[in-house]
This record gives C-alpha cells, structure tokens and sequence, in this order.
C-alpha cells in the first residue's frame, strides 16, 4: 500500500516536472513559429504572442530568392550532416571496438591519447586547419566538413563507455570460435549491440554539425556549397534595406524540419535498443 | 591476457581498428594543433593587413596571459557553467530513471521524450537572439511582471550581473538537459534488466534502486557526461556571446574563456590565442584526469565488475 | 620559420616588382582608355578588345551583402544579364563578373577578404580580386598606402578633381591615404538629420514647424533647454545615450590613432560624449528602458506608445528603420537639422591592387559613382542619399521627393545642406574596434554598473585585447 501511494506520488510529480518542462521548450519553439509567421515590421516592433499572417509571404521570400539557395543549402546541409553522422558514428565505434577489445602495446597509450584531445577546442585550431586545407586544396570544398569527423573523441569516449557496460568479450570470443572474422564480427555482432548509443550520437553530431557555423564559414566560399547557418548569416548581415527578420526567421525554422525529422527517425532507434537490451547477455 | 594463452594474436587488429581514427586525427588535429602551440612562444599578429612576426618571444604570451584578467575569465566561465550544469545533470538524472521505471506509468512518455530534446534543435544563436527579445526591458516577460504588479518598473535583467549570468544559465540549462537526459537512457537501457529484476525481488525501492545499482551501473556514462559537460563548459561561447553582443557585459562578468580566446582570433593574434589555448588545453586536461579517476578507476563495486558479470560467470 | 621569412621576403619582392610593373602598365592603359572613352563610347567594347589585350576575363567583386550588387547591375550597362542565383553577372564582351559574398558576421568578410588580397601577388588571373567593397568604419584599413591593397583611383586612370568633381567633399577626403592620395570612392553620403514626432512637438513647444523646432535644436546648449522642457512634459529627448554618439565621434580633431603611430589618443569629444551623456541620463532626458541601438527596446521607441520625441538618423535610417515601427498615424514625424551636421554610413568601393581587369574595375567606379543619371537612378529605386552634389540639390527641390511618412516634407531639405557642411573626423585603421569597445566599456558606466575609472580601465584591457600593437593609451587631461 504504503509503496503504492509513493509510486503514485512520484507519477503526479514527474507528469507535473515533465509538463513545466515540456512547456518550457515548447514555448521557443511557439515562439520561433510565430515569429516566422510574421512580418519584419511586426518583428521590430517587439514581441508577440500571436502569430501573423505572413507565413506564405516569408516563406515565398526565402524559398523564391533566385540569389538566396535555401534548398540547396539544405541539401549540402544534409550531405555534410548525415555523412558526418554516419562516418563519425562508425569509426568511433570501430576505434572503441579496437581498443576495448583487443590487447597491444600501445592500448594504453592510444587511449591516454585520446582522452587527453577529448578537450580540445575547435576554436584553437581553427586557423591552422584553414591552412592546411586551402594546401590540400579542399578549400572550399565539403569534404574538409565531413572528413575530419572520424576523429571525434568524445564520441569516441562515449562508445567505449557503452562497450564497458554492455558488450562482454565472451560473445566476441564465440563468435571467434564460430569462424567469423574480426571485421565481420565487428559488422554483425558489435554493432547492432551499440544501436542505442550509435542511435544517439548519430543524433548528437547530425545536430551538431547542422548548426555548426564556424568551420563552415571559414572553409566554404561558393555558394552552391554553403550550408544552413551560413545562409542564415548571410539574411542577417544583409544590409539595413533588405534585412527582413521575417525571413531569418523562417529560415532558421525551416533549417529545423529535417533535424526534427532525423531525431524522429533515430530516437525509434533508440527505443529498439530496450528490446535489443533485453535479450542480449 | 586470454588472448595470449589462445595463441591466436589478434593484436594487429586492434591497430587496424584504431588507424583510421588516428589518420585522420594527425592530419586534420594535430598538424594545425602543433601550430598554434609553436606560435604560442612568438609574437604573432596582423595589424591590419600587416603581418607582424613571427618573433620568437619565449614565454612572453603566457606571463602576459597570467597578468591580464584571464583568471577572472575563468571564474565567470565556472560560474556560468555551474548554474546551467546542476539542475542540468539533476533533472536528467531524474528524468532518464522516470522514463526506463516501467513501475513508473508516464503517459504521453514519447511525446515527452522527443520535446526535451527540441531545444538542441535550435541554433545557439537563433536561441540567444529569443531570450534576447523575451527579457528586454520591453519584452514579453517584463510586461508579465509589470501587470501582474511584481515590480514597479521594468527589470533590467541583462543590465545585471546576476540576471546575465541566470539568464546564460538557463539557456544552456534548456539546450542540454534533454541531451543529457537521452544519453542517460541510453546507459540505463544498457544495464541488463535482470539485475532490475532482482533488485525487484529483493525489495528494492526506487530511491535504493537508483542510489546502489542505477547510478553505480551508469558511471562510465555518467563520468562521460561529467566530462563533456566540463569541456563544453569551459568552451561556452555562442550563448554568452550574442546574448551580451560579444561584449560580456556589464563589466565583463560574463565573459568567458572561449570569448576572450575569440578577441584574439579576432585580432588574427595567433601568438596570444596559441599561449591561451595551451593554458585552456591544460586545465580542461587536468579536471579530465580527475574526473576521469573519480569516476571510473576506483571502481569499488562499479561498472566494469558488474558489467562483465555474466562474462565471469560464463569463463 | 625560415620557410616563413623566406616567403614573405619573396612576397614583398613581388608587390614590389609588380607595383612597378603596374604603375607602367597602367599609365598605357590610362591614355589609351580615355582615348576610348573620349572618341567614342559607344564603339568602346570593339575598340576595347583592340587596345586591352591583357584585360582578364573574370572580374571578382568582394562584397559583404546585396547590396553593392543590386546597385551595380542597375546602373552599369555592360552587363547584359545576372544569373539566377546573383553569383554571376555576364557583360557584353563575354567577361564575366563574379560577386563573392561573405557574411559581415563574427568578421568573416574581412577575414575572407584579407587572405585573397594577401594572396592577390600568386593567385591565377581569374582569381585576383578586381574590386571591393568597404564599410566606413574600416575603409581606412585598406586604403593604407604603406600596404597598398587598393589602388590609387589616379593609376586607374580617375581623375578625383575632375572626374568626381560632383562627390561629397567629405566623401573624398576619408577615401583618402596618408599622403592625401585617394583609394576608395562611394556613391552614398550618409548625412544625418533630427527626426521628430509632430505630435509631441505641437503639444510642448505649441507648434511642429520644422523650421521653428530646427532653432531649437540648432546646437547643443539650445538643446538641452528644449530637452528640459520636453521632461517637463513627461517626454524624453532621445531614446539612449548611444544616440547621440556619433555627433559627437564624427566632430573629433584627431584621429583615434594618428598615422604611423601605435598611441590611442582618445579625443576630449569622446569623454565629452560620456559626461554629457551621464548628466542627460541623470536628468532624465533618456529612456530608461532602452540600452544602445539595434534591440527591440530601441525599435519600441520608435512607436506610437513611446515618450521618446527624436531619433538621429540619415535617410536610410527613416526608411529601414522608422517607418516599420511606426504604427501610429502617417505624417506624425518630421525632420529637421540637428544639433551638429554628421554622417552615418557608407559603403566604398575599393579597386584591389594586381587587378587584371583596370578597365573594367574603372568603369564601374565610374559607373557606379560619379554618372549623375545612374545616382539619380539609385536615389530613386534605393532610396539612397546619392553621392552627386547637383543630384541632391535638385532632390531638395523637387516635390516627387516630398515622403508622406514625414507629412509631406521634402527631407532633402534638411539632408542636403547636412551633407554640404560635414567634415568628417579623421579616420584611422583603428576605428571600428575604438568605436565599438569604447560604446560598451562606458555604456557599463552610463547603466551605473561600474565607475568612470574602472570603465576606462575596462576599454584600455578591451583595447590591447583588439589591437596587439597599441603601446599606449592617452586620455585628455
């Protein structure tokens, strides 16, 4: 009984904590999606908590610019992202892999290693970077977006951890029995057991990545490259007669639907790995 | 130590494994890494479109660094991160337990779990510029209060110290707690339900639960999102920046590290961003190391042992 | 190291043999162009391709927005069609112009800028930057004749006495280097002007003419008395403290740092503007509520609801900004001069030194700055206040130029003169960076954060953060 009425106390607090919360983060979201249905003037003129009646014509404005390349800055976006998810998620999980599972010399070193650029800021070497790629000649290129992304430390950290808790090296030396090959092994064992966590940081350095604008921004040049938050720097540093907040603002919401639609993808993903959880072990 | 006794060395793999990582690190990291560290010890800076140096000046940047406000700096970056990361790492803490207790019925859990996460959506920037026009002297929150007769007049919360630095905390708060709180889950989902379940028939209530098995289970996790969160702490800049226009005002309570590194970039001031990286790159390592120690080496009765359970029990 | 030393010794050779070469060049080029131009214009693009057989074929414009691309398709008529995206333009002898825009945002522009132009000496033909663009607050930094990134306008073969005869004086002499040698030339004047609410006006001082309120806000002193009686009535002046700042900037004797020295000298105009600020916002002359430009607060002041009687703005401001925040009724404001004559403003564009292209680069300035029909043209499809002298003259009497906005007054009036008496303060490299951190450190003062020592400590560190090379800083006595 006594535990019963707890369990319940505890359901009414956590819906109550949940609904402050959620209303919290919804809030910008309404208000992000009023703003776009607003006008500039409207916009300058303050806050409100209506919308107004220039959705089509903002959204006719950024998608109809014949010098503004809303979708094809989305798509470049999309590339940049989903590869960088991808790439980023796989290597780390190999490298991971390699380190938690096998024994060499230089394991404890790799790792030391890795744990001690885990704190590096990108600011730091930002200008170096831009040098050496404008000598690869990859300036202005996507690549230099995407590539460096299978070396993401943290990401890295984060799947060693996972492994830690949840990949016992008996099942590798089963399947190392049943004649598969290390790389197999890795491919169709290790992997599907990391889902949930690859789930997450797929979400995590798609999102990252999308709305990162300082790489971005020193490396890309032409326009057909540009990609989301560029464009939307763009819209902002317009001068004082073509700045229309209107369309910053619905640029920035339209920047958002794919992302929402990727989190929506991979957090299925997410909630496959309870079930996966559950018959592993 | 198995694998030696199988006579089968499949340590060249775990270098195959790795390489890819390290490729691309050396290439894309540490080649301009090294860069900056060697202009660290020049003078090193464009005064418009001049170029002056590199003059090798030894160690000068790092005893200007020390004697300028850097220390200051780093004070504000603690405090801002302090007032986003505890209720963030609370509430998340709390909330992965709530949404993977399958005794706790959470209706809507979905719903719920998809809109904590919606505020990382949003650019740092494009957020920055809401809170900007929500806590104007004229904005939304200040009539609010003006009608509801809180205050008098209006309150000027970024004209403040506190209010700046509550109102960066708050931000941060909102961006990365559902962050938090899925990567949580996912450490949770990643404990093995059978120790829930045994837990469930020894008794366990949920406060026991969560304190001696959840939490313990969870480290390397939770020593994960310890670790990131001081990284991106003591990286804060987006947030800080547009919400104060770059200025870290009033009085540059606000400014942080990443800001004041960022002044130097802005100076193309390569010898002074190089010497203040490594200061940046040296104690972000050491809070790491500790950190890192804490959570993980120990052990007592921690996760690598649980986690490799049914691993013994099999050999 | 070496490597480092070597190449720029390689470098400055090179702009060295090149500047030489070019000058050469061009002084051929400059006789056979007005040649050219002068026989026959319209038999320019055959005779062209004759006598310019070096011109290149793509010509790179670096701008930071729209802006300069709009004007420049609109009035040079070498350009037969834009493709659909803006990021190239092609002109009727089969050259091409490409514009390269980079965001203002976070420096991005300059930063984008700096490196072509460093690298100007090695990049291929089709990749020199022919032409650029430049805001007034750092225009000084690349029309430096030590470093030589701009052209002078005389090598291209402009004439500043007679070929701009019609520009803004003030307009010619920011564009020039320290030898008094113009770089830059710019087909906008900023001159501002005080914008007033009638309504307020006729209700405190019983009459909104702007003739009768232009006395009372003919300097400082008279404006202080009308200031007083605006209180009196429960009406503030100006919005903020940040209002005002320009005046008091653009009538500054010396240059924040004077040429070729690495002093801060702040002017005593500055600390004039922070202590009369201070005893106007003690006074209550200012809206509490509103810090510093570009935020909702200042844009609630410009509406209906507000206390606030005047804003300072030159005429892209009452476009941009005044006219979408008011939501009251058409014809509640007027202009009239302020309190001292200044400029808000401007975009230059800039010739890069190492162009391939002269002839084009040339033509375009030309185009785009001195032909009186084509600032005519932008006057009216931008609404920009053209740099032409006789263009504007006429605006001010021509009642096509009257705005409803302003209930039917002709704001040439009161811009035209404004822009006749400017004189500019001396710029320098500095400017930008001085401008900016010296707004913020005593902006903290003026909100009563922090003394009026600490402020001048806090803008001395903001300073040597920005800029490396400043030894010292002075203040007035």
């Amino acid at each position: 009984m006594k535990s019963k009425g707890y369990n319940g106390f505890r359901t009414i607090f956590a819906h109550v904590l949940l609904v402050i919360l959620s209303f919290m983060c919804l809030f910008f979201f309404y208000i992000l999606l009023v703003n776009s249905t607003r006008s500039h003037a409207d916009l300058q003129k303050g806050f409100s908590a209506l919308p107004g009646s220039s959705f089509l014509t903002n959204l006719k404005n950024v998608a109809n610019d014949g010098s503004f390349p809303m979708v094809r800055g989305i798509l470049n976006s999309l590339i940049v992202s989903s590869s960088c998810a991808a790439i980023c998620t796989y290597f780390s999980a190999l490298t991971a892999y390699g380190l938690y599972a096998y024994d060499f010399k230089l394991k404890k070193v790799a790792f030391t290693f890795i744990m001690a650029i885990l704190v590096m800021p990108t600011q730091v070497t930002a200008m170096g970077f831009l040098r050496l790629i404008t000598k690869m000649g990859m300036y202005d290129s996507l690549l230099p977006l995407i590539i460096p992304s299978i070396a993401s430390p943290s990401v890295f950290y984060f799947m060693y951890s996972y492994l830690q808790s949840s990949l016992p090296l008996s099942l590798v030396e089963a399947a190392r029995i049943d004649g598969s090959k290390e790389f197999r092994t890795f491919n169709q064992i290790v992997l599907p057991i990391m889902k949930p966590a690859i789930a997450v940081q797929a979400i995590f350095t798609f999102v990252g990545s999308w709305n990162n604008y300082f790489v971005p921004a020193l490396v890309i040049q032409s326009k057909d490259k540009m990609t989301v938050p560029i464009l939307i720097a763009l819209l902002r540093g317009a001068d004082y007669l073509n700045r229309d907040m209107g369309k910053i603002y619905m640029m920035i919401m339209v920047a958002i639907v794919p992302i929402i639609l990727v989190y929506l993808i991979l957090s299925k993903y997410i909630i496959a790995g309870v079930t996966l959880g559950g018959v592993k072990g | 130590m198995k694998q030696k006794r199988k006579k089968i060395d499949y340590s060249k793999w775990g270098y195959i494994f790795i390489l890819p990582f390290f490729v691309s690190f050396f290439i894309f990291s540490l080649i301009p890494l090294v860069d900056t560290i060697r202009y660290s010890f020049y003078e090193y800076y464009r005064s418009g479109l001049k170029e002056i140096g590199p003059n090798f000046i030894g160690m000068a940047n790092y005893a200007s660094l020390l004697k300028s406000d850097m220390l200051k700096y780093a004070g504000n970056t603690l405090i801002l991160w302090l007032i986003g990361f505890v209720p963030q790492i609370v509430i998340a803490l709390l909330l992965a337990s709530w949404f993977v207790d399958a005794r706790l019925k959470i209706r809507g859990q979905q719903f719920f779990k998809v809109v904590i996460y919606l505020p990382n959506l949003i650019m740092a920037s494009a957020f920055a510029m809401l809170f900007f026009t929500l806590f104007s002297n004229k904005g939304p929150i200040n009539s609010i209060l003006l009608s509801l007769g809180i205050t008098e007049n209006p309150i000027d919360f970024m004209g403040t110290v506190f209010g700046t630095r509550t109102l960066v905390g708050v931000m941060n708060f909102l961006m990365w707690f559902g962050n938090t709180t899925i990567m949580l889950m996912a450490a949770i989902m990643g404990i093995s339900p059978d120790i829930f379940e045994a837990s469930e028939i020894d008794g366990c209530n949920s406060v026991q639960r969560f304190f001696c098995i959840t939490l313990p289970l969870i480290r390397p996790i939770l020593a994960y999102t310890l670790i990131t969160s001081i990284i991106g702490g003591l990286q804060m800049f987006d947030v800080p920046q547009i919400l104060t226009n770059g200025q870290g005002s009033p009085d540059r309570t606000s400014t942080t590290l990443i800001m004041f590194l960022n002044n130097h970039l802005k100076s193309k001031n390569y010898g002074m961003a190089g010497a203040l990286s490594v200061y940046l790159f040296i104690v972000s390592g050491i809070l790491c190391f500790i950190v890192y120690r804490i959570t993980n080496d120990e052990d007592p009765d921690g996760s690598k042992a649980a986690a490799k359970k049914n691993k013994k029990g099999r050999r | 190291m070496k490597k480092k030393v070597v190449s720029i010794l390689l470098l400055a050779a090179m702009a060295a043999s090149s500047l030489t070469g070019c000058g050469g060049s061009n002084s051929d080029s400059q006789t056979s162009n007005t040649s050219n131009v002068g026989s026959d214009s319209q038999s320019s693009d055959a005779v062209n391709t004759d006598s310019q057989p070096e011109e290149g074929q793509v010509i790179n414009i670096y701008s930071f927005n729209d802006e300069l691309r709009t004007r420049i398709t609109a009035v040079y008529s070498e350009i037969e069609s834009t493709s659909e995206d803006g990021t190239e333009s092609i002109l009727k002898d089969g050259s091409v112009i490409r514009w390269i825009i980079n965001p203002n945002q976070d420096g991005v522009y300059q930063d984008k800028l700096d490196e072509a132009l460093n690298g100007q000496l090695t990049a291929a033909a089709d990749n020199k930057v022919d032409i650029f663009a430049a805001e007034l607050d750092y225009v000084v930094k690349y029309i430096d004749a030590d470093i030589d990134a701009a052209m002078t306008l005389e090598s291209l073969g402009i004439n500043p006495e007679t070929d701009l005869a019609d520009q803004f004086e003030f307009t010619k002499t920011v564009a020039c280097d320290q030898n008094g040698v113009q770089r830059a030339s710019t087909w906008q004047a900023c001159p501002g002007v005080l914008v007033y609410r009638r309504d307020i006006a006729k209700e405190v001082f019983g009459t909104d003419d702007p003739e009768e309120i232009g006395k009372k806000t003919k300097d400082w002193a008279a404006m202080k008395t009308t200031a007083e009686e605006l209180k009196a009535s429960g009406y503030y002046t100006f919005s903020s403290y940040a209002d005002t700042f320009r005046l008091y900037n653009n009538s500054m004797a010396n240059a924040w740092v004077a040429p070729g020295e690495t002093t801060i000298k702040v002017d005593q105009k500055i600390l004039d503007w922070v202590t009369d600020s201070k005893e106007w916002k003690d006074a209550g002359y200012f809206d509490p509520t509103v810090k510093g430009q570009w935020n909702s607060d200042w844009f609630t002041a410009m509406s209906s609801s507000s206390k606030v009687f005047a804003f300072l703005f030159p005429a892209w401001g009452i476009d941009t900004q005044m006219v979408p925040n008011w939501d009251g009724e058409e014809g509640s404001w007027a202009v009239t001069n302020a309190p001292l004559s200044y400029n808000w403003g401007g975009t230059f564009i800039l010739a890069a030194e190492g162009t391939d292209n002269p002839q084009h680069v040339k033509d375009i300035i030309l185009a785009l700055t001195a032909d009186t029909d084509n600032l005519t043209k932008i006057s009216k499809d931008y609404a920009d206040f053209t740099n032409a002298k006789s263009v504007m003259q006429a605006a001010a009497e021509d009642d096509s130029f009257t705005s409803d906005f302003l209930g039917g007054q002709n704001p040439y009036t009161y811009f035209t003169p404004g822009a006749d008496t400017i004189k500019m303060a001396p710029l320098s490299a500095y400017d930008q960076g001085c401008v900016e951190l010296v707004q913020n450190a005593f902006g903290d003062y003026l909100q009563d954060q922090i003394d009026y020592d600490k402020a001048k400590e806090n803008f001395e560190i903001a300073i040597r953060e920005r800029y490396p090379e400043i030894t010292e800083i002075q203040w007035p006595e």
